[in-house]
């Protein structure tokens, strides 16, 4: 009896005598079939990526021609590509949007995080988390919506404030500004996303040792000190990683927000390479074109992805991948 | 040391920091509380706004002026999108089957996986485990996808909607950390009751599962009624596919075109007889939008603190 049990037990561990990998294989053949959705990661995510290969044809969309009889042209694609002015136009956007993005959406959601976790009446701090969640759970549509409504010339909401404090003496057209179009990307990721990103930041604020408050307390620190003090500094790591995450999405500015909030006398500061795939590779057929646009994008991205991982390294001798 | 020094300092000079302590305490709740007000009014007075144009008269509405409430109500805007036309009903039908549909596909496939790589005896476990997180990294981009699931014949298909999002590769993540969590012994011991992995998944890690499936359950059906690019990529042509937020769109686009109205009433695929009062896009456009945050509203604040827990296991861990 304890013979079989512990023989079972090997069994369930894989330890005991060693056995052959098809063996194995075949012992644990029920978890072979709950691995199978992996197939939908290979169908729907692995094998688009065949796709990449048409960046280096000159691919025409048609019946008649299979896949491998399609001109194969090399390099030629990116080499038009770097000599097109609106391909490096969309660049700059990308980058551009991408770090505003960043650098605001870092500092008020790290903002909201630090001044709710300061309320001390309970269902206040609740209910202001509660409310905050709110935009991040409806659509860049509905987001598009109510801020086309609110920053509109006709009676929106920002230009009445304006007007009525004489800021302004006549309503200004906020989404026809081609130069304000990068903040009004970056704020309006910050109206959407700043009260949910806050999320990570709070749970990490309730594992802070109370006593160290306690004790800065009898010392006669007030609140912003404990803040700088305590608070900030134990949320260290978690800033130092949610920054490498975000510097390694900055190429991926989010085509459905800026597509959506682009109005025809923004498009050449709202085009992000995103959009710009979208908008010229796509609707003209440029098949080529746009996957030799997403190959550049994916291979910037990882390099970014490696070096503020790297930086990240020399920062604190530990990387987070 | 600190507290050595502290104990130095005469009495009276004491007293006056506790009592510059407690003033700067009070002047910082006080002006924390307006910061915090602040943040809850821009958060919340487009919403308010909203609502309080859609239920405005249309015609009045055009003036301008309306802030917190409506000036002179009317229930039109809501009558001609859901009784007049069956194009927005259609649409949101639609949406609220992809939302249900891909959850009901998803989370089965999902579990499964997440499953698999928490059995740390399992031979397949790091290949798994790789394949399904290097797909938060690397895509095929636009076109190269577009064309691969044009040639599985997925156009105008329902199926683009539910199948392609099946397996996300963070969802996965978060419910293999929380599996994780949960002690092997059940198994184990399960195992040695002779139950199958099935029955272990099933009727045990599920139940125990639940918070971490309710939040991804939450994940999954917000995203699928906010989808609407998918919609405009693979469904475009045939109107039976249209969904809420891709129909909204429509509407937002003929309102920033300056064409309004005309375009509103081709959107609506209403005949624009004249007969029930113009309405115009601004109202509709209000309509439109609450109907598609109303059902989100109704659900994410009772699901908050399943999602707070689920998201901070995942960040915590990935």
């Amino acid at each position: 009896m304890i013979v079989h049990s512990t023989q079972a037990e090997a069994a369930i561990r894989g330890v005991g005598k060693p056995r052959g990998f098809w063996a194995t294989l075949w012992k644990q053949r029920q978890l072979v079939v709950l691995s199978l959705p992996v197939l939908f990661v290979l169908v729907f995510s692995y094998f688009p990526l065949w796709g990449w290969l048409i960046a280096f044809q000159n691919y025409r969309p048609s019946n008649k021609i299979g896949f491998f009889q399609q001109e194969w042209v090399g390099l030629r694609q990116f080499a038009e590509l770097f000599a097109d002015p609106k391909f490096f136009r969309a660049l700059r956007n990308s980058l551009g949007i991408g770090a505003l993005k960043i650098i605001c959406s870092y500092f008020f959601t790290l903002l909201l995080a630090v001044l709710v976790n300061e309320i001390r009446v309970s269902w206040f701090k609740r209910s202001v988390q509660t409310i905050s969640y709110l935009p991040h759970f409806v659509s860049w549509v509905v987001a598009a919506n109510l801020i086309f409504v609110s920053l509109s010339p006709e009676g929106g909401i920002l230009n009445e404030i304006l007007q009525r404090l004489g800021i302004t003496s006549s309503p200004i057209a906020f989404m026809g500004l081609p130069n304000a179009f990068w903040l009004i990307a970056a704020l309006s990721e910050v109206w959407k996303s700043a009260g949910y990103g806050a999320i990570v930041y709070l749970a990490v604020m309730t594992s802070i040792d109370p006593s160290l408050y306690e004790s800065a307390d009898m010392d006669g620190a007030g609140r912003i000190r404990k803040i700088f003090a305590i608070t900030l500094p134990s949320i260290t790591p978690t800033i130092k990683i949610m920054l490498v995450l975000s510097i390694g999405r900055l190429l991926s500015v989010g085509f459905e927000q800026i597509y959506i909030l682009m109005t025809p006398s923004t498009i050449d500061t709202a085009t992000t390479l995103e959009v710009y795939i979208y908008t010229f590779a796509m609707k003209l057929a440029l098949y080529s074109k746009g996957a030799a646009m997403s190959i550049f994008n994916s291979v910037v991205s990882v390099v970014l992805i490696v070096l503020s991982n790297t930086f990240a390294k020399l920062l604190d001798g530990e990387g987070i991948m | 040391m600190a507290s050595n020094a502290q104990a130095q300092i005469p009495g009276g000079r004491m007293a006056l920091g506790r009592i510059s302590a407690r003033a700067e305490n009070v002047i910082f709740d006080s002006v924390n509380v307006v910061l915090m007000l602040f943040v809850c009014i821009v958060t919340l007075y487009p919403f308010i706004n909203t609502v309080a144009v859609s239920f405005n008269d249309s015609t009045d509405a055009v003036r301008g002026g309306i802030y917190l409430w409506p000036r002179v109500f009317s229930l039109k805007s809501y009558e001609t999108i859901l009784i007049k036309t069956s194009a927005i009903p259609h649409s949101a039908m639609i949406s609220a089957l992809r939302a249900i549909s891909g959850t009901l596909i998803s989370i089965p496939l999902s579990m499964m996986l997440a499953y698999v790589m928490t059995r740390k005896d399992y031979v397949l476990r790091g290949l798994i485990t790789k394949l399904t997180l290097f797909t938060l990294y690397v895509s095929g981009g636009l076109i190269p996808t577009f064309l691969t699931f044009r040639s599985y014949g997925l156009m105008n298909s329902f199926l683009v909607y539910v199948l392609p999002p099946a397996i996300s590769g963070f969802n996965v993540l978060v419910m293999r950390s929380y599996i994780a969590g949960i002690p092997f012994e059940l198994t184990e011991s399960a195992k040695m009751d002779g139950a199958s992995e099935y029955r272990i998944l099933f009727t045990i890690i599920f139940p125990l599962a639940l918070p971490v499936i309710a939040t991804i359950s939450l994940f999954i059906s917000v995203n699928q009624w906010n989808q609407w690019f998918d919609t405009m990529l693979y469904c475009s042509s045939t109107r039976n596919l249209s969904t809420l937020q891709f129909e909204l769109k429509k509407v937002l686009d003929s309102a920033n075109s300056m064409s309004g109205d005309a375009v509103l009433a081709e959107a609506l695929g209403s005949s624009g007889d004249g007969s029930s009062g113009r309405v115009t896009t601004q109202t509709i456009r209000a309509a439109m939008t609450i109907i598609s945050v109303v059902p989100i509203a109704c659900v994410y604040p009772f699901l908050q603190k399943y999602f707070v827990k689920g998201l901070t296991i995942g960040a915590v861990k990935g």
